[in-house]
């Protein structure tokens, strides 16, 4: 098989490649790593797919160009960006909404069902907001799509309020929507009808089940909306300047003071496979690390075969030493976040370590060790230490000071010569004194000790933050602002 | 252009569903792909979403032969792609006399008849049509994967002391892995990439009935229903596909037809495999939970 260049039909295709290089290149200012290889074969994998077969056109692209799960969020949303004033279905339809045949055919069968169809889908924006409501309630209730997109459109038409040129980026526009169509109070009309519906009480199971249906209507609902502000929005101002405020972190890249909370959430499902991987690695090059001391039994034993000449030396099995852990973690609310994903990504590979403690303070400090002990589920224990561990002493602001002073006095003298010592903070001591003298006694007691900073290298030093002062004792202080960054200092930390 | 195997997407999806293996959009394009382009795909995802079934039934509707490569650590080029058998190189050199020159022996002991075949070097050799599986890849280490590459891009093997083994026809190659690892850039630089998610809601309706012998609709659906919302707890090991199945079978043979609490607690632990998620699912759905752990007890 020979590869051919995707100089295939130049001459056809040409706006077509001058679209795919734009796709592509944006692709690569989103983070994802795209070869030239890659580039190539999407190239001539589109030439094999019909090209008024929207989704097919989406899988080839994505097979050829996007090869971690972790990205194809991403890289739906340059597609969506890129191609989404293609094909009839999408096109944008003002007012009237009436050179869209596709969409209306299916709408006007479904709402004769109704008995509604003398509005019809043309008629749609002569309704009153509380019909639409009603529709919108009806069309979830009976998990119509074809509806719901309509009411998606027209939603966004009539709350939006967008105007052309506006500088606002689309979320702006998605809650304005959003808070018109109150989804929460329409869940829980849903779940009231379909109560009302059921022959019997619903069980707990039902409810459960109807809860969690609903909800992924609602889902599709929203998905729809965003779609069609993307839609408008890139109708308005034109593809490249759309992706560039469209464009989000990839999942490893997600700053943790500043995630959002569907990005934390992100976050949360990303540091499962996360540390799956960061164990099977570490485990790995423990195993594979080096070789042990000569094993002088085996040796012998495997040389009676030589007829008595150690011809073939064997070694012992490596049994590198584990290091001792005591994070000492900052959850004052601008840090908390960070401090959670660190304790989870700790206690995840805890195997690798001989043992693990760990402390969480505010202004007050106390061992949460007990948390995750015999526990299988630690994002339960992490969210425990959130709510129970006993971190406030006077006003629930950081006090470092402080909190090293407890830690030094209840817990100093079990620093020993095996220990690492992590302290996961933004060193904002609110103008209390730093007591960083404590932090030297720790250095000199402990193997060695690292400083975990969730801020941007710019911002330390700056108003409150002594991280400076508290880094002259400590081995390293590391940035650690988001997931890749973890994962490589938790690597060489092992 | 005769030699593809596939006409269009929806021949290969229809294809796919006869033999029970049904496929979402994305799953067929690809396909199609990789038979057009000639490129491996590289099939990512949880375990039990039919990453390895894809490849079998591929094979069924080619009516390819299907050869694996089942990935472990410590897999080496012995096992993989080729190895000399010395065993026979020694009775050959035994057998000569003393009349035949060494370069005469040598030549012969360097022939494709003291060659022993493995899967990889099977796969290029074969003179029907067939699919290679590479099981599993992620389990391989980093190294290991090197071994791959250029049977992958090529579809060659070189081998020093007989030259280069090209394929003599193009195989369908996929690979599967379950994202223990990241894979090397080298080696998805090579493959269309595939990720086989748990299916919706629709799809696992579809594959229950399908695939469970005696199930109905009602039952199908309810399965299909209770499954995502277990899905969307947040468990340490989400059911997969295939336990899906197990649980729809169980079912059936207990002759139920509709899935109230307490079957569906009773019963739970065919669907998942750790105490503290069964505890958990328990906890959600039950209309009594205590009572009902007390039994279980």
């Amino acid at each position: 098989m020979t590869v051919t260049a995707p100089t295939v039909e130049p001459s056809a295709d040409q706006p077509l490649l001058d679209l795919l290089s734009g796709f592509i290149s944006e692709l690569r200012n989103a983070g994802l790593p795209v070869s030239l290889t890659e580039n190539l074969d999407a190239m001539e994998a589109v030439t094999h797919i019909p090209l008024e077969d929207r989704e097919a056109f989406k899988y080839a692209l994505g097979a050829t160009l996007v090869k971690n799960h972790a990205h194809w969020r991403a890289f739906e949303v340059v597609f969506e960006v890129y191609f989404s004033l293609r094909g009839p279905e999408y096109s944008i339809v003002d007012a009237g909404e009436s050179g869209d045949p596709a969409a209306d055919d299916t709408d006007e069968a479904d709402m004769a069902g109704d008995g509604q169809a003398g509005s019809g889908g043309g008629g749609m924006s002569a309704l009153t907001p509380e019909q639409l409501a009603e529709m919108l309630f009806k069309a979830l209730m009976n998990g119509d799509d074809a509806m719901l997109r309509a009411l998606a459109r027209q939603a966004v038409m009539r709350f939006a309020g967008m105007e052309p040129g506006r500088p606002v980026g689309g979320t702006y526009y998605l809650y304005r929507t959003l808070r018109n169509l109150d989804l929460d109070g329409m869940l829980d009309r849903l779940m009231e009808a379909a109560r009302h519906e059921a022959p019997n009480d619903l069980t707990r199971l039902e409810e459960h089940l109807e809860r969690d249906e609903f909800r992924d209507r609602l889902d599709r609902l929203k998905q729809e909306i965003e779609a069609e502000i993307r839609r408008r929005l890139v109708a308005d101002r034109g593809v490249e300047a759309m992706a560039k405020t469209l464009r989000k972190p990839l999942p490893e890249d997600v700053d943790f003071m500043h995630a959002s909370r569907e990005e934390l959430a992100n976050l949360r499902k990303a540091i499962y496979p996360l540390t799956r991987k960061l164990a099977v690695r570490l485990a790995r090059k423990r195993r594979h690390g080096r070789k042990g001391p000569l094993d002088f039994r085996s040796t012998m034993r495997h040389s009676l075969s030589y007829g008595g000449v150690p011809a073939e030396p064997k070694f012992r099995f490596p049994r590198p030493a584990k290091p001792e852990i005591m994070v000492v973690a900052d959850i004052s609310g601008s840090v908390a976040a960070f401090a959670r994903f660190t304790l989870h990504l700790v206690y995840a590979i805890s195997s690798q370590f001989s043992k693990v403690r760990s402390f969480v303070f505010i202004d007050g400090l106390d061992e949460v060790t007990g948390f995750f002990e015999g526990v299988e589920d630690i994002g339960e224990a992490v969210h425990r230490v959130n709510t129970e561990a006993d971190v406030v002493w006077v006003d629930g602001h950081s006090d470092y000071g402080h909190a090293f002073g407890v830690f030094w006095e209840k817990y100093g003298k079990e620093v020993g010569p095996k220990t690492t010592v992590l302290v996961l903070g933004d060193a904002r001591n609110n103008y209390h004194a730093s007591q960083s003298w404590i932090l030297k006694e720790v250095q000199h007691r402990a193997r060695k000790v690292f400083w975990l900073n969730p801020e941007p290298k710019a911002y330390w030093d700056t108003g409150d933050s002594i991280v400076g002062e508290y880094g002259t004792w400590c081995e390293g202080v590391h940035e650690v602002r988001n997931l890749r960054q973890l994962e490589g200092f938790v690597e060489n930390l092992v | 252009m005769a030699d593809h195997r596939f006409a269009d997407v929806s021949g290969i999806r229809k294809a796919l569903s006869d033999a029970k293996y049904l496929a979402d959009d994305g799953t067929a394009g690809i396909v199609y792909l990789a038979d057009r382009l000639g490129k491996p795909v590289l099939v990512e995802g949880p375990a039990g979403t039919g990453k390895t079934q894809l490849a079998k039934s591929v094979a069924e509707i080619t009516g390819a032969r299907l050869i694996r490569l089942q990935c472990y650590e410590g897999l080496d080029e012995s096992k993989a792609l080729y190895e000399w058998n010395y065993k026979k190189q020694l009775l050959r050199i035994q057998a000569e006399g003393d009349g035949s020159s060494w370069s005469d022996v040598e030549e012969d002991l360097f022939s494709e008849e003291f060659l022993l075949t493995r899967p990889l070097l099977e796969a290029i050799r074969a003179e029907e049509p067939v699919v290679l599986l590479v099981d599993e890849v992620d389990r391989v280490e980093v190294e290991t994967e090197a071994l791959l590459l250029e049977i992958l891009s090529e579809y060659q093997v070189s081998i020093p002391e007989l030259g280069t083994v090209e394929a003599r026809q193009v195989p369908l190659v996929f690979l599967t892995s379950n994202g223990t690892r990241e894979l090397s850039e080298a080696l998805k630089r090579r493959c269309l990439y595939l990720y086989i998610d748990y299916p919706d809601l629709e799809r696992e309706r579809e594959i229950v009935s399908a695939k469970v012998p005696g199930v109905d609709e009602n039952l199908a659906d309810q399965v299909a229903r209770i499954v995502r919302s277990i899905r969307q707890l947040d468990l340490k090991k989400d059911p997969s596909v295939s336990e899906t199945l197990d649980w729809a079978r169980t079912l059936v043979l207990l002759g139920i037809d509709q899935i109230d609490a307490q079957t569906a607690t009773d019963t739970v632990n065919v669907l998942l495999k750790y105490r503290t998620d069964i505890d958990k699912v328990v906890k959600e759905f039950a209309d009594n939970p205590a009572e009902l752990t007390d039994t279980s007890a």
